[in-house]
């Protein structure tokens, strides 16, 4: 075990997540990740996974798929439109990332949300416009089925689901653009 | 009869960044700044809406924490595990807008929820608050 890392380092790593968490749908590679935090690639990796317990390639999987099963849920999108909204370029690697992290197929995710919740309740274009930009309503009654779903958390209690299974870097690697 | 909180503790890492924070970019009113015989220095500040609440911007190295809890501390604040809470705001949107243009990190916009408008903010400690405009 190398010392810990003083707090300048960890806000460093913790600013990282944050645009992990921000630009999830992105195609920032880790490595600007790690120049804009000041490591070299893999002194970045290691250090993240040693603050957060995962490296920053599975943490951006996690989130990803995380921000998928809310699309799932809630917006009628067809699973390759919630593939690429989240940022996964090929179809391939979403089912694969997302089935080993939740244990089944988005398909299956969202068979499984629809019998106990219903289908989702928000049309895809709409989430759409929402996504790139809609301009706020004039009074936030005014947009009801703008809602989340059925879902009783507050948002920011909802973390990413936590791995079936060990992820290394290199078996999330192909999913990172 | 209990009747609310009157005090919240936030760990900082700099308390005279966090006062500046606090009130110049926050809008909060400075309520105390105090040195304590003990070395504690009491600060706290008062959210310009607040009916009573107020934070107390404590620095662990200058606390009843012993000095390795004191560094753990300050590691999970940097590290961004703590939060202290939510803070109220009646304007989700319009905050977001002023506070982002003061620099303010914003790390999740305002998004609609069942409950309301809620975005997520860092304070320049790493401190997490979810940032929450009511709508039911």
């Amino acid at each position: 075990m190398t010392a810990a890392p003083g707090t300048s380092a960890l806000r460093m790593l913790r600013q990282a997540r944050d645009r992990i968490d921000r630009d999830y749908a992105e195609p920032v590679g880790i490595a600007s990740l790690a120049a804009a935090a000041g490591y070299s690639h893999a002194h970045f990796i290691r250090a993240f996974h040693a603050a957060y317990g995962e490296t920053p390639g599975a943490y951006r999987t996690r989130r990803r798929v995380e921000r998928a099963c809310e699309l799932l849920r809630s917006v009628n999108l067809s699973v390759t439109e919630i593939c690429h909204a989240v940022g996964f370029t090929s179809l391939g690697s979403f089912s694969a990332r997302f089935s080993g992290l939740m244990g089944q197929s988005p398909t299956a995710y969202r068979a499984e949300a629809a019998r106990r919740g219903g289908p989702a309740p928000i049309p895809g274009c709409f989430a759409l416009m929402w996504r790139t930009g809609l301009p706020a309503p004039p009074e936030p009654a005014a947009a009801p089925g703008e809602a989340d779903g059925p879902e009783p958390f507050p948002s920011h209690e909802r973390r990413p689901p936590a791995p079936r299974s060990a992820i290394s870097e290199k078996s999330s690697g192909p999913a990172q653009p | 009869m209990i009747m609310g909180m009157s005090y919240v503790s936030v760990w900082v890492l700099d308390q005279d960044a966090a006062k500046e924070f606090y009130t110049a970019k926050l809008g909060c009113e400075l309520t105390n700044d105090l040195k304590l015989d003990n070395g504690m220095r009491w600060l706290t500040v008062r959210p310009e809406g607040s009916k009573g609440l107020e934070l107390l911007l404590m620095d662990p190295a200058h606390s009843m924490l012993d000095a390795p809890t004191a560094e753990q501390v300050r590691a999970l604040v940097a590290k961004g595990a703590l939060s202290p809470g939510v803070l109220a705001t009646s304007d989700c949107r319009g905050d977001h807008k002023a506070l982002s243009a003061l620099g303010v990190e914003f790390v999740q916009e305002p998004a609609v929820r069942p409950y309301g408008i809620e975005a997520v903010i860092r304070d320049d400690s790493g401190n997490w608050y979810s940032f929450t405009q009511r709508t039911t």
